[in-house]
């Protein structure tokens, strides 16, 4: 295959990807109620935007919900993510990657029929609950693989030095994987706030996301304010992501 | 009372054998050595000995006391990993502190202990540095410092030069014997190199296939290997096919196809059995005329092939009908006048007592 | 015994709450799919209460409503003819990025992964939407495209709300869950493996063809999994961007929850996909096992 041909095939298939993000960005600055033609620059959809009380509302809840959840996963994750890497448990690891590897309407599909089944009104703790259960296997994911890359004989020196089980784990394991598991949080953290399909089936008529929200806009009535929202989460991701590849670049690359 | 004791030790790992029945004893302040190639056990029982894998039968005793029942962190038992296991994320110096600080050593101790640990392995200079920035010998160095800091009474060595390169490991291995004598401190040493365990050792237990095949000092090791297998590990060996003849008291006579009738030295063997001689190059000697004693034996031959090899000249000997016997002949041995070329009609002959037979 | 303890110590919570927040729900799901509809919507009682005790109160119904009208039927192959074609596009945009990436100089690989895996890390429904901008009759794409067609005396093309904008959009969504696992193979090629082909005399068609390509594989089916599963259920997509003719099983699952609100014929369609899914995955599987065990 020659260069030429493959780094032209190459940069179209990166056009292809930005392409329709740059329009949605660019646009979130015209000043026209369309997403048609570029009238002028203005800021005045972010304005709007930071006025909706909806709007601002789902931001709140968003962030609620990604915090709670991606502190749950991180604890339950790495747990999981060390009895992976440890204990040779035959259906440790289909349980874990199972929630990932099956389609995203199934899990909440199943869950909406769960938590009504068990009373529980649907709202923000339903929704909190649903992501807990599919971030747990994210984070195990990264962190397992953080200790695959640790070598092994380091905590066993620090017992053959020593250190208790607990101690090795604290003194030695846990500062190596320290950015596995933070990555693993940030992860879980992104992923929590994304989310719309399982957050769909969960929420009810209680609770509203950003993503529920972005989707009744893009439903109802669209303007650029979703255009606006749509930048200003992008930007929140992209910080989010540069962030956690610095700190466990092959965790990031894996997912 | 022996150090070490360690008594009919079987170690399985599902259908393979690691360990199959090892016994020895360890006396205090010597440099002993698991001597063998990879696979026969030596590292398993390493670990075992360590604490990190535990037998299916059999006991080890550390100064009496079963160790069984003592958790790695709580055994006097200190590891040098073969891969060193330095803390990438503590300084040299507070890798070295480490075992004094799960000892609950007081502050000064540990300062004073470390700095002098940094001094004993010259690197007075490299506390504050992190392992990643020191060169293989250095981290080595560390390796050591860390697992001697504590004064174990034993220290274990699984390949700890085996990262280094030849020039590099030729000056560990003085610096580990001078090392060994000062701190007076057991050693028990893994590898698979022989040429290492000949120099580094007091004793040597020869392993292969879970067993121990000899145990003793290097010297008789090398001259009286008891089999075939200690025979063609250790150094090289000629290994001739022989059936005892006339077994005496100490001598005796060998009938080797295609050569005829050898004298050997008779380690107990009788007559009629059927095994192996064996027989070091170095102590054949090989030369166009060569007027032999009344004690050796002597062949006449043609040189089949050779390997210069700079400080000496392996010839590979046709004598009799297609056996070929090694000879090793230095290139600086005086009076000699030139090397011996393929197919050049020489004589080879060697003392009866230093050939020995083999059960095989 | 201690050791024993610390594996359940660790294992234990997140087993637990995998087990009461997935398993148990899958279960509850697979029940449901034999009830009966309750009177408003949901679920009707397992158990009914009558003068002769506790009858089961379970059915068939739901089953045998989806294999009696051919309708679901043609959704469901539908559904998988969309998915097909999105992983086949797929493959076919991402092999080449991925070799791009894969023969670039190392310090630029790390780069060039992040910026594939960025536009992922968007919103979801943000990149839907930016094909619905794209895509909408005003946009400066549609009018291009019409004005190109109109040359031809062809008549203005709808592209928005057409199993089209279903399709392109994805594959845009997908595309980079296909390029990540073949990269990663395509990364720990050999190099001098090439040389050693180009040595022995192989052209660059017949390097890629007999040496790139089949150690590829690996890479090609990992990413085809990643992409052709979560593509049966998908319905954001078709929701947003298919109008009446792009709809998939998804989109009727999630009608039959939440509007229809007939929840076992749901949990059914469910039930369905999944058998559906794990059939196809499974008999790929097989064959791509069968033919890695010929080969040499």
């Amino acid at each position: 295959m020659s260069k030429k041909l493959l780094a032209v095939s190459g940069i179209a298939v990166y056009a292809f990807l930005y392409l329709p993000l740059v329009v949605v960005v660019a646009y979130s600055f015209n000043n026209s109620k369309l997403n048609a033609e570029w009238v002028g620059f203005t800021w005045h959809w972010y304005r709007v935007l930071l006025s909706d009380d909806t709007m601002l509302k789902a931001a709140g809840n968003s962030l609620l919900i990604a915090l709670t959840a991606s502190l749950a996963s991180t604890v339950l994750g790495t747990m999981a993510g060390y009895a992976l890497y440890r204990y040779k448990l035959k259906l440790l690891p289909v349980l874990v990657m199972a929630p990932l590897a099956i389609p995203e309407i199934l899990v909440g599909v199943s869950l909406l029929i769960f938590f009504v089944a068990i009373n529980l009104t649907l709202g923000l703790l339903s929704i909190m609950l649903s992501h807990i259960a599919f971030c747990v296997g994210f984070v195990a994911i990264v962190v397992r693989s953080r200790l695959s890359g640790m070598d092994e004989s380091l905590p066993e020196a620090a017992r053959d030095l020593g250190a208790t089980p607990f101690q090795a784990f604290r003194l030695v394991t846990l500062p190596l994987i320290a950015p596995g598991i933070i990555a693993g949080a940030l992860l879980a953290f992104t992923l929590s706030i994304d989310d719309f399909v399982i957050t769909f089936f969960t929420a009810g008529v209680g609770a509203s996301t950003l993503p529920l929200q972005i989707y009744s806009m893009i439903k109802i009535a669209v303007t650029p304010e979703v255009n606006a929202i749509s930048t200003l989460l992008m930007l929140l991701t992209l910080f989010l992501i540069v962030v956690a590849s610095r700190l466990s670049p092959d965790s990031i690359r894996g997912r | 009372m022996a150090l070490l004791e360690i008594r009919n030790i079987v170690r399985r790992f599902g259908d393979f054998t690691a360990v199959d029945g090892v016994s020895m004893t360890i006396e205090a302040g010597e440099f002993f050595t698991l001597l063998g190639p990879s696979g026969c056990g030596k590292t398993t029982l390493l670990r075992m000995i360590a604490g990190f894998d535990s037998p299916q039968s059999g006991e080890m005793l550390l100064d009496g006391k079963d160790l069984a029942s003592i958790a790695p962190e709580k055994r006097p038992i200190h590891t040098v990993f073969q891969s060193y296991a330095l803390f990438p994320h503590m300084t040299v110096a507070e890798n070295i502190a480490f075992p004094l600080r799960m000892r609950k050593a007081g502050k000064d101790e540990i300062n004073e202990r470390v700095r002098q640990s940094l001094e004993d392995v010259r690197l007075a200079d490299r506390g504050g540095r992190y392992p990643g920035e020191l060169s293989g010998g250095q981290r080595q160095r560390v390796a050591l410092a860390r697992a001697l800091v504590n004064r174990p009474r034993l220290l274990l060595l699984d390949e700890p030069l085996a990262a280094l390169d030849m020039k590099l490991r030729e000056q560990m291995q003085l610096e580990l014997i001078n090392l060994q004598k000062e701190v007076g401190i057991t050693f028990i040493y893994v590898t698979h190199d022989q040429t290492e365990a000949l120099a580094l050792s007091h004793r040597i237990a020869v392993m292969n296939g879970g067993k121990v095949e000899q145990l003793d000092e290097p010297s008789r090791i090398y001259d009286s290997p008891k089999n075939r297998f200690v025979a063609d590990f250790i150094g090289t060996c000629n290994l001739i096919d022989a059936e005892v003849s006339v077994a005496g008291e100490e001598k005796m006579v060998l009938r080797i196809r295609g050569l005829g009738e050898v004298a050997a030295r008779n380690p107990g063997a009788s007559c009629g059995v059927e095994g192996i001689l064996a027989l070091r190059p170095e102590k054949v000697r090989i030369g166009a005329q060569l007027a032999p004693g009344p004690d050796e034996n002597h062949f006449k031959g043609r040189v089949h092939d050779f390997l210069y090899m700079g400080d000496v000249t392996v010839y590979i000997v046709e004598v009799g009908d297609g056996v070929h016997i090694e000879a090793l002949l230095p290139n600086s041995a005086a009076g000699r006048p030139r090397i011996l070329a393929v197919g050049d009609p020489v004589e080879i002959s060697w003392r009866y007592d230093a050939g020995t037979f083999l059960d095989g | 015994m201690a050791k024993n303890f610390g594996k359940w110590l660790i294992s234990g919570p997140p087993v637990l709450y995998l087990v009461v927040f997935f398993v148990i729900p899958t279960c509850i799901m697979v029940l449901a799919s034999f009830r009966y509809a309750g009177e408003y919507g949901g679920l009707a009682p397992v158990l009914l209460h009558d003068a002769s005790g506790a009858h089961l109160n379970l059915t068939l119904e739901s089953y045998q409503e989806f294999f009696s009208d051919f309708i679901y039927s043609w959704l469901f192959i539908k559904t998988l003819i969309y998915a097909l074609v999105t992983t086949f596009f797929c493959l076919l945009m991402a092999y080449p990025l991925a070799l791009l990436i894969a023969r670039s100089a190392s310090k630029y690989r790390d780069l060039l992964v992040l910026l594939v895996i960025l536009p992922f890390w968007s919103n979801f429904l943000i990149r839907i939407y930016a094909w619905m901008i794209l895509l909408g009759p005003q946009s400066a794409f549609s009018a291009a495209l019409n004005g190109f067609l109109g040359i031809f005396g062809v008549g203005p093309v709808r592209l928005l709300f057409t199993p089209f904008a279903v399709v392109l959009c994805l594959i845009y969504v997908q595309l980079p869950f296909m390029v990540l696992p073949l990269y990663a193979n395509l990364e720990k090629h050999d190099p001098a493996l090439l040389d050693a082909a180009q040595d022995l005399g192989a052209n660059g068609w017949q390097r890629f063809w007999r040496v790139t390509f089949p150690l590829s594989l690996p890479g090609i089916y990992a990413g085809i999994a990643l992409v052709f599963v979560p593509v049966l259920g998908i319905f954001a997509v078709p929701d947003i961007l298919g109008g009446t003719r792009g709809i998939m099983i998804g989109n009727l699952i999630k009608q039959e929850f939440l509007e229809a609100r007939d929840w076992p014929f749901g949990s059914a369609l469910s039930i369905m996909l999944t058998i559906g899914a794990m059939i196809i995955v499974g008999g790929a599987a097989l064959v791509a096992g069968r033919r890695g065990k010929g080969n040499v």
